[in-house]
């Protein structure tokens, strides 16, 4: 049981932090000064987030665990993010797509994950729902802006949203710690979610005047920590310090 | 395009706009800077981000700067100087209650 709540909570927690990590990569390098900000304050609220959960984890698995050896220390299988969040920022319209698609997902989780039976999650949930009300109020701001604003935005963010589309189906798929918490009445199902996402989510694209794609086949893995060839880059670059420097702080 | 390159061409598609923040409920909205947005709905978003990060706020304004029509730095002496040497002006000689407080 344990095990399948520590399973549970890495796959909320991990997507913050890798989508967090790749906002960070954003900073200094925003389209403008505004946005970098804003950008990076996003990076910061999932980070946050992500340092509730972990340290939630590290009570329930004891010893030497913290916070710091669950976010830096665990290999690649072991992180349970969907396969989204870890998506290069190829260009602003990648960024805001990929947003906007976690986003989304992420409001409607947390308002749900409110009523966990486990109290510190539904704590958390509560807390984080604010901010990530926030995140999906700027992030579908900017699609309708790029999709009604010019030929040239219209163009990328509909590639964009063609390309990313693929990877919305599993943020509805159940692992099987998944089911087992949602028995207990601690975790959301979010099979539930998925006709309310889709709904939303055609709604703002059609507001945006963009078309909603059409995919046949979707992919999947990055729940059971089967990642696409951009997350070992990624932790790569994120656990540098920890693995040259065992132990290091500042 | 560099991030220097393309931020000054952001700058100078994107009108300027004035940001005041109410610091909190009671006081009133005070000017605290400026920033580029291509609309209020942005303006109001980015002053969020920009200037309210750090709780210094409860109310946003944010005004196009070229809506304001600013004194020239030249009329100063007629404009400003001759209030100098009034000091009969300014209300010292009134005892104020405790309770009353930003006057």
């Amino acid at each position: 049981m344990q095990n399948h709540l520590v399973h549970y909570i890495y796959g909320i927690a991990d997507n913050s932090l890798i989508l967090g990590q790749r906002l960070g990569e954003l900073c200094g390098h925003g389209p403008s000064l505004e946005t970098d900000i804003a950008m990076t304050n996003i990076s910061l609220d999932l980070f946050g987030q992500t340092r509730s959960y972990y340290q939630y984890a590290a009570q329930l698995l004891g010893g030497e665990t913290t916070e710091d050896t669950i976010a830096f220390l665990r290999s690649e299988r072991e992180y349970k993010n969907v396969l989204l969040v870890e998506q290069p920022n190829t260009d602003f319209a990648y960024i805001i797509t990929k947003q906007f698609l976690f986003d989304l997902f992420h409001l409607l989780l947390l308002e749900e994950l409110q009523n966990s039976a486990d109290e510190s999650l539904a704590a958390i949930a509560k807390k984080s729902s604010k901010e990530v009300r926030y995140h999906l109020r700027f992030s579908s701001d900017w699609i309708k802006r790029l999709g009604d604003g010019t030929e040239e935005s219209h163009n990328r963010i509909q590639t964009a949203m063609n390309d990313l589309w693929i990877y919305t189906d599993e943020l509805f798929d159940q692992t099987d710690a998944d089911k087992a918490i949602v028995e207990m009445n601690i975790g959301v199902n979010v099979t539930l979610l998925k006709a309310v996402y889709y709904k939303m989510a055609s709604d703002i694209l059609e507001e945006a005047t963009l078309q909603k794609p059409v995919i046949q086949y979707f992919q999947k893995g990055g729940k059971e920590g089967i990642h696409s060839e951009h997350m070992g880059y990624l932790l790569a670059d994120m656990q540098y310090m920890q693995r040259a420097y065992p132990n290091m702080n500042w | 395009m560099t991030f220097y390159l393309m931020t000054k061409k952001i700058m100078k598609n994107w009108p300027l706009w004035e940001v005041f923040i109410r610091s909190k409920n009671g006081l009133e909205h005070r000017h605290c800077g400026s920033l580029h947005a291509s609309d209020a709905t942005m303006a109001l978003e980015n002053a969020r981000d920009v200037y309210t990060r750090r709780m210094e706020g409860v109310s946003i304004w944010v005004v196009p700067s070229v809506h304001i029509t600013a004194s020239n730095p030249d009329d100063s002496e007629e404009l400003f100087d001759p209030a100098k040497d009034k000091a009969y002006r300014h209300p010292t000689f009134y005892e104020l209650p405790d309770e009353l407080k930003h006057m």
